[in-house]
């Protein structure tokens, strides 16, 4: 990896974009959410507050919302790529972020309780790399705020409660019983990830995964594109509503995911993200340089 | 609807002032707040001394983003945290502190409301996620406690609010908006699992060719 330089540069202005703006397809989706709450003035405030703030954040170039959340990295490089290399860089940028205010320091040593000052440690930011046959570097990330993911819920099949058998009305009820506990805990209206089938630890990562999907695409399982359509539907009568306080948006989009499973397992994971999604990508080229902005 | 017409809220605030107040009233909070989260409240449940006087006042559930400017403090982000988690330490602090205001977001429980009925307590809940535009409703930061010993977010603020925006979530009797909301959206999900057609996990359109 050459020109060192570059690459932390590109690297904080992904965290800089990432942190101060919403995504142009989920400030969308929270527009559509307002119209259609014409009857709920209560609901309406809630987004239209809300809205503001995306607005005023985008103006003042400060982050939208202060819990600048966890930092999940993925990264996609060419065979070969130097990502030992890559990580240093994106640690650098963590710390230039957080020293110029667009991050929170917010993250925390787990056994002492003392709080770093610049958001690197072990564990923090979180990276995930893949190999590619392109020649350029894919780099997403995604800020997710700490009260959502206390939201979060994994479902080992069959449960009486909510009553799930191993099918897919099994993983609906289980979405539907996870954003109603959720209540506006997880700063609704947000969006699940949901992952059917893996492991604990990779129904989490792939429910995640599901973030990286814009608001507007469909599965391109039939199954589950109908699955998503569906529990979206269900989730406007749970009348929880913007930030739990009444309203038919309690969610923006569902998006669900599959992953092969032992015979013995049916895992059912459901990641809650909130109304502040921050999500944003790049393509860099071989110096570092942005190619282009994704999403 | 009046209750959608924000009523101002000056500190310090009256017993009478609170009572007055309905279920799902708007507000417009201004004057003094302390922010207080996890760490704050653990340390005052156990005890430590309070570095402020809280009578007739309001504690706000956040952990700002603020940067050092000359001569003190700017705050870049001041949105709420989720305040269920200070549910096993907020009774005690609403009895023996004479708080009248609770600001946060995602509300509280069963304890915390018969804390808010007994002494005469509301929880006002903000717009969750907002931080920087609620920001721009601190005029001012008054001085700051436990940075050193809890770090930036966890420390003890004390901001000067103007009209910040604000809903009545708990009254000072002790009925919650949640728990109504809660307990309607039990009922839907109760009726969406056993009444509702279950989902077809095979149609004919879903074949790929």
């Amino acid at each position: 990896m050459t020109g060192r330089p570059q690459w932390e540069d590109s690297l904080f202005e992904l965290i800089r974009r990432t942190s101060v703006d919403l995504p142009g397809d989920v400030e969308e989706a929270l527009r559509r959410a307002l119209a259609r709450e014409e009857k709920d003035a209560r609901a309406r405030w809630f987004l239209e507050g809300i809205l503001a703030n995306v607005e005023h954040a985008r103006r003042t170039d400060t982050p939208l919302c202060q819990d600048t959340g966890a930092l999940l990295f993925r990264f996609h490089v060419p065979v070969g790529f130097d990502t030992n290399a890559l990580s240093a860089a994106t640690r650098a940028a963590v710390a230039r972020a957080t020293r110029l205010g667009y991050l929170r320091q917010n993250t925390v040593d787990s056994v002492s309780g003392a709080v770093y000052q610049t958001n690197v440690a072990h564990g923090s930011p979180v990276f995930c790399f893949e190999q590619g046959a392109r020649d350029t570097v894919d780099v997403r990330l995604i800020m997710k705020g700490g009260g959502s993911e206390n939201m979060g819920a994994q479902y080992s099949l069959p449960c009486a409660d909510p009553g799930a058998e191993r099918n897919l009305e099994g993983v609906r009820r289980c979405v539907l019983d996870a954003v109603t506990r959720a209540q506006g805990n997880g700063c609704a209206p947000g969006v699940v990830g949901v992952c059917i089938g893996g492991d604990r630890a990779s129904g989490h990562e792939h429910a995640k995964e599901q973030f990286l999907r814009r608001m507007d695409d469909r599965s391109r399982v039939k199954a589950l594109a109908r699955l998503e359509q569906r529990i979206l539907r269900d989730a406007t009568r749970l009348g929880i509503g913007p930030m739990g306080m009444g309203g038919i948006a309690t969610l923006l989009g569902v998006k669900i995911g599959a992953l092969s499973r032992l015979p013995a397992s049916f895992f059912v994971t459901v990641s809650y993200m909130c109304w502040a999604f921050r999500r944003r990508g790049v393509l860099l080229g071989r110096n570092g340089g942005v190619q282009r902005w994704l999403y | 609807m009046a209750l959608l017409t924000p009523r101002p809220l000056q500190h310090p605030f009256t017993l009478t002032q609170i009572r007055g107040l309905r279920l799902g009233q708007l507000v417009k909070v201004s004057g003094r707040v302390y922010t207080a989260r996890d760490r704050v409240h653990k340390y005052l449940f156990d005890g430590g001394k309070c570095p402020v006087d809280l009578e007739d006042g309001a504690i706000y559930h956040c952990g700002p983003v603020a940067t050092r400017k000359e001569g003190g403090w700017e705050i870049l982000a001041a949105g709420p945290t989720t305040s269920i988690r200070e549910e096993a330490y907020a009774p005690k602090l609403i009895e023996q502190y004479g708080l009248r205001v609770i600001l946060g977001k995602g509300g509280m429980g069963p304890r915390t409301e018969e804390a808010c009925a007994r002494s005469g307590c509301v929880y006002l809940q903000t717009i969750g996620g907002a931080g920087p535009m609620l920001a721009a409703h601190v005029a001012r930061v008054h001085g700051v406690y436990f940075l050193k010993e809890f770090g930036m977010a966890e420390a003890m603020w004390e901001l000067e609010l103007k009209d910040f925006p604000a809903i009545v979530a708990i009254d000072a009797g002790g009925r919650s908006l949640y728990r109504r909301i809660q307990q309607a959206s039990r009922r839907v999900l109760r009726r969406l699992i056993e009444r509702e057609e279950p989902f077809e996990a095979v149609r004919s359109g879903d074949a790929d060719p």
